[in-house]
């Protein structure tokens, strides 16, 4: 039995997907300027975490394994996360118009998004977690990239109203904030589970 | 051939630090100058024959499914420097870790395939990836030589050591995840004062 309670604390705090291990980027600087944008994204990244970590657990073990075609999980996996997301969007966009309207925007975007890679690869090839394991990671990594998004989100609508040197406006100071985040993460580090 | 379609992706249209694109791999390997290599290296090799392919092949990609047409090149490339990299550079390979298989994900070279790539000729597009990948080389070799002169005190590539210690306690938060953020974020706040870019 994996230690499940450890995988989830290590993927929301200790191994942040965010700020220790920096993937999920782009979206965490493009979308953190409001908190109601940062949210719907989160949650629409937890839920394509969890879903397509199990996805591609599935594939890897009882199809690429068997085919001793291991080396081909950087295409397979690239297409069922894109294809996933496209029939999710159908999906979400003919039951619920009204999810479609919060989520839509984001959902494409995730494609691209390399933390779902990421945490699809670390199931698999990096970790070697069973299912169930694969499955928690998933959700709590996605619910780690929320965290993170939505502290973000709240400094840098704080940061709106401050004064900041010209040079430092926008990106760099976004930057700063976050590296500040990150040292307040690392505490974190020494936790052993 | 226009020699400037190879300039402008060095310093004026740099990924990292105009466009602020790739911004996981500058994040996440730039703890040493020797990764940093590595990385451009692999990044600099899916670029430039990616988009070398995709150009060549713009008449015959349909125009509905082109992302998807790009992601399968892009991927099937990563998957031969993936390959390469595990057979001659095991240590470069575990270094880089995630990041070698992820270089697929990262917008950059599919940005270029898009926006270039699948409109231009052969020539201009090699020139173009060509240029895109010495500033995205530039960019994190930059930020990895000053997190590692500042984190571990001295810099060493492949076992030499290029400079020498300077000090015997460093601050070990510059190869930690904040000194990342820091340093980038303090380059762009300096390049943007120098109206570099």
């Amino acid at each position: 039995m994996e230690n499940l309670l450890g995988i989830a604390i290590g993927a929301i705090l200790i191994n942040n997907i965010v700020l220790t291990k920096f993937l999920g980027l782009c979206p965490f600087f493009g979308v953190s300027t409001k908190l109601k944008n940062a949210t719907a994204m989160g949650f629409a990244v937890t839920f394509v975490m969890t879903t397509s970590s199990i996805l591609t657990w599935l594939i890897y073990e009882y199809l690429l394994i068997p085919l001793h075609i291991e080396y081909m999980r950087i295409v397979v996996f690239i297409l069922v996360i894109a294809s996933f997301v496209q029939v999710m969007e159908m999906f979400i966009r003919a039951s619920s118009p009204k999810l479609h309207r919060a989520l839509g925007i984001y959902l494409p975007l995730i494609t691209t998004n390399c933390a779902i890679l990421g945490v699809a690869l670390m199931n698999t090839t990096v970790e070697g977690y069973s299912l169930i394991a694969a499955t928690v990671n998933g959700v709590a990594t996605g619910a780690g990239f929320l965290l993170a998004l939505l502290l973000m989100a709240g400094l840098r609508e704080s940061l709106e109203l401050a004064d900041p040197p010209q040079a430092f406006q926008g990106l760099p100071l976004a930057f700063i904030s976050a590296a500040l985040l990150a040292l307040a993460f690392q505490g974190f580090s020494g936790m052993i589970l | 051939m226009k020699l400037q379609e190879f300039t402008k992706g060095i310093v004026k249209k740099n990924a990292v630090f105009a466009l602020a694109l790739g911004l996981c791999p500058t994040l996440a390997i730039t703890t040493s100058v020797e990764n940093a290599l590595g990385m451009s290296l692999a990044v600099a090799f899916v670029l430039i024959s990616s988009n070398f392919i995709i150009s060549a092949l713009k008449h015959f990609i349909p125009q509905e499914v082109r992302i998807p047409c790009f992601i399968v090149i892009i991927a099937s490339l990563v998957t031969v420097i993936d390959l390469l990299m595990h057979g001659y550079s095991p240590t470069l390979y575990k270094h880089l870790g995630i990041f070698l298989p992820l270089i697929v994900v990262n917008c950059i070279i599919l940005g270029r395939a898009e926006v270039f790539a699948s409109k231009r000729s052969v020539s201009d597009t090699f020139l173009d990836a060509a240029g895109i990948s010495v500033g995205f080389a530039l960019a994190i070799i930059s930020v990895s030589a000053i997190r590692e002169l500042l984190g571990s005190g001295a810099i060493v590539i492949f076992g030499h050591k290029v400079v020498p210690a300077l000090t015997s306690s460093p601050a070990t938060a510059m190869i930690l995840p904040p000194g990342a953020f820091l340093t980038i974020g303090i380059l762009l706040a300096l390049l943007r004062r120098a109206k570099v870019m």
